[in-house]
């Protein structure tokens, strides 16, 4: 646990997308992209990008990730921070990237861009300082925190001050909060028992807690609690936690 | 050398008994209750996180510093060990470790071994091997007593019966325990076991002990353990057998306290335990009690193919607390038969491939979501996911690749299809080009998604593109300023 200094406040910012958002939660992703256009900050998507590699990386193909990796080495040559909407990818950048070019000709690079990660709600808290003024009607929320996003960028802290600071917004806590969701990528596809007691258990939990909704930094975890409760025909939703706090700030219709 | 098989535990059923455990209301909640219980008394054991670090910190530097040392400290071991008078076997299989263990007691013409709680017995089977020779092994763990009753595995490596519920036992003990009457009474349920265990020790020609650390330096066997049980195993019998894995082997001492320091912690919540017996040496002239004679048998098992490699030779770093599997939400949700291996949970998927290789095992390091629960726990900082992935890594890897430290059942995951899909991923994810007509193409067909996506609709529904990718969405709206 470490606590994340503040540096300068930045002009530029690289947006790293992900490819989970990318092409199943866009709308997330422009989200992201609005709240820190809004505080001032440019923000440039290099095209060229598409994903971090840690679906092969935790598949036990790791010269398939670094090679998908270092297709991204090239897009960040200012020296700007780049933010990652998610804290999973955000921390397969920033921890596994030098372990995975260790020795390799690209390391020095792949350590460069990895050390110019920062996870968004961390972003905003944290660099930005953001002061968020709630527009919204009272209302309950739950978050729920990836666990490498926990873990490795110790993103719950930073998602859950970013909603305390929503007047009419109260965060209720749910059972076994810090708990995995069970979707873990190619985890739920092989495992689809244990991972979908998992998610079950965790969306009842985020639906017992009085929540109106819930709220979470992470791409994968959300479409696995949405995909779950959709599939259980529940009304009970989440959204990311970019969309939620443009919503509550009056910056989406 | 015997030719008795080992049943080995082929996880290659994990599948179905996961399927089956977490369809099983009953499991899921004793489990969950159990372990919910556990963290809550270890967290109240280490309210300070610094110091909780700093007591890891300390815990792994102590592994890391024995395992670099491993076969001196093994070497001195048992130079020590001999000093003192016990005699120390090696053993390169669990076969072996029987035979040894057998040959021992039959040259007493022995019938009765009383067992204190032991994995590494578990490992070799050895109460079914000694039954098949005619030696009866009465297990005096309570929980252990319990299981062998019942005829099961245990399904947690320090709370073997933590499956069990309390009319189980109550049933158990009424059908097995002469004259035992039927109660579900905790108290009343400890005293009918501890009574019919009482004679054991007396009879017994051999009691027979796992150990938690043996001290290179002194040559001592140290012993953790709650219910005096495994003092009186390795005190009343004539004859006591200690049998470990060669990765016990501690340099000094004083290593042991900080080991022992956040074992109980870390496993049970206990500040300390009950009982903590240190043994180097047989009766000696004049002493009133204790073995006559003490054996140590040191079991391999696939240690040395986890400690040839820098990597995964961390994972010989574990002091069997458990702390992992208490903390795991796969185990929580499954327990741990389940894993149909002698380790179940977090370390059991890390060290069973070593055991019994990558083709019996390879479901098990894939049966991880990689929360980090269990790495963010371990008292000697064991980093679990990191082994997971690499162990997915070996099991996917070309059977006939040369690497250096190849693993038994390399490429067991291996499949040439999935590789090419693998390879196409990266072909497309790695082309900008490429990526950007493929996500148009599965955004623009996006009605043709398949309504059935492998393991994830069985409980979700399907994962379908959005309308336009975020890369087109961010063109669009660079255009339209």
């Amino acid at each position: 646990m470490h606590a994340t200094p503040a540096p300068a406040r930045p002009g530029d910012v690289y947006f790293f997308g992900t490819c989970l958002l990318d092409l199943f939660l866009p709308e997330a992703g422009l989200d992201a992209m609005t709240l820190l256009e809004r505080e001032g900050v440019r923000v440039h998507f290099p095209q060229a990008q598409s994903c971090c590699g840690q679906p092969a990386f935790t598949s036990g193909q790791p010269g398939e990730a670094r090679e998908v990796a270092r297709s991204q080495l090239g897009l960040f040559d200012q020296p700007w921070p780049i933010v990652v909407p998610s804290g999973s990818c955000g921390g397969m950048i920033k921890h596994h990237w030098p372990t995975l070019f260790a020795g390799d000709a690209d390391e020095a690079r792949a350590c460069a861009v990895a050390g110019r990660v920062v996870e968004f709600a961390d972003f905003l808290l944290n660099v930005l300082r953001i002061e968020l003024r709630d527009q919204g009607k009272p209302t309950k929320v739950a978050v729920h925190t990836s666990c490498s996003a926990r873990r490795e960028m110790n993103t719950h802290v930073h998602g859950w001050a970013l909603v305390d600071q929503l007047a009419q917004v109260e965060r209720v806590v749910h059972d076994h909060e810090s708990e995995c969701c069970g979707f873990g990528g190619v985890f739920s596809l092989r495992h689809p028992d244990i991972s979908g007691a998992m998610v079950s258990d965790k969306s009842a939990a985020l639906q017992d807690s009085g929540a109106v909704e819930f709220v979470t930094a992470d791409g994968g975890c959300l479409l696995n609690i949405n995909g779950k409760l959709a599939h259980d025909g529940k009304a009970f939703r989440g959204k990311h936690l970019a969309s939620f706090l443009l919503e509550r700030t009056g910056g989406k219709a | 050398m015997s030719t008795h098989p080992i049943t080995v535990h082929p996880a290659r059923s994990f599948k179905a008994n996961s399927h089956d455990a977490v369809n099983d209301p009953h499991l899921r909640k004793s489990f969950r209750g159990a372990m919910d219980f556990l963290m809550a008394k270890r967290a109240a054991q280490f309210p300070d996180h610094n110091e909780l670090e700093a007591l890891r910190s300390l815990g792994e530097t102590v592994r890391q510093r024995c395992l670099a040392k491993l076969p001196q400290l093994l070497e001195k071991l048992e130079a020590q060990l001999t000093a003192n008078g016990v005699k120390v076997h090696w053993a390169e299989t669990p076969e072996e470790a029987n035979a040894i263990i057998h040959g021992l007691i039959a040259a007493r013409n022995g019938k009765l071994a009383v067992k204190g709680k032991s994995m590494v017995s578990e490992e070799t089977e050895l109460n079914h091997y000694l039954e098949a020779h005619g030696v009866q092994a009465v297990e005096s763990d309570m929980g252990e007593y319990i299981v062998q009753l019942a005829g099961e595995k245990p399904s947690h490596i320090i709370m073997p019966a933590i499956h069990k519920t309390k009319a189980q036992i109550a049933t158990l003990f009424h059908d097995n325990i002469p004259a035992a009457p039927y109660t579900e009474d905790v108290d009343e349920l400890i005293q009918l076991g501890r009574n019919a265990l009482r004679g054991m020790y007396l009879k017994a020609d051999v009691g027979i002990s796992g150990v938690n650390f043996a001290v290179a330096e002194t040559g001592t066997l140290c012993l953790v353990e709650n219910e005096g049980n495994g003092r009186m195993c390795t005190t009343v019998p004539d004859m006591h057998i200690a049998i470990t894995g060669i990765e016990k082997v501690v340099e000094k001492l004083s290593d042991v306290i900080p080991l022992y320091s956040i074992l109980p912690r870390s496993a049970t919540g206990q500040a300390i335990t009950t009982y903590f017996n240190m043994i180097s040496r047989p009766r000696q002239p004049g002493e009133k009690d204790g073995p006559r004679e003490v054996h140590l048998v040191l079991l391999d098992n696939g240690r040395s193919q986890a400690y040839a490699d820098e990597q995964l030779r961390k994972t010989l770093q574990c002091i069997r607390c458990g702390a992992c599997m208490n903390h795991c939400p796969v185990y929580s949700r499954i327990g741990g038969h389940a894993y149909g291996t002698v380790y179940p949970g977090p370390i059991g998927k890390i060290i069973s491939p070593h055991m019994l290789g990558l083709n019996d095992t390879q479901d098990l390091p894939t049966a991880s979501s990689l929360c980090g629960a269990c790495g963010e726990v371990c008292p000697v900082r064991i980093p679990i996911p990191e082994m997971l992935m690499r162990l997915r890594e070996e099991a996917a890897r070309d059977p006939e690749e040369k690497v250096p430290h190849p693993l038994a059942g390399q490429g067991a995951a291996y499949s040439p299809q999935l590789a090419r899909v693998w390879s196409l991923w990266r072909t497309v994810y790695s082309r900008p080009a490429l990526y950007r007509a493929f996500s148009w193409l599965a955004t623009r067909l996006r009605v043709f998604t398949p309504r059935r996506q492998l393991g994830w609709t069985v409980h979700r529904t399907p994962l379908t593109p959005a309308k336009q990718s975020l890369h087109e969405l961010v063109r669009q709206r660079q255009s339209s300023r």
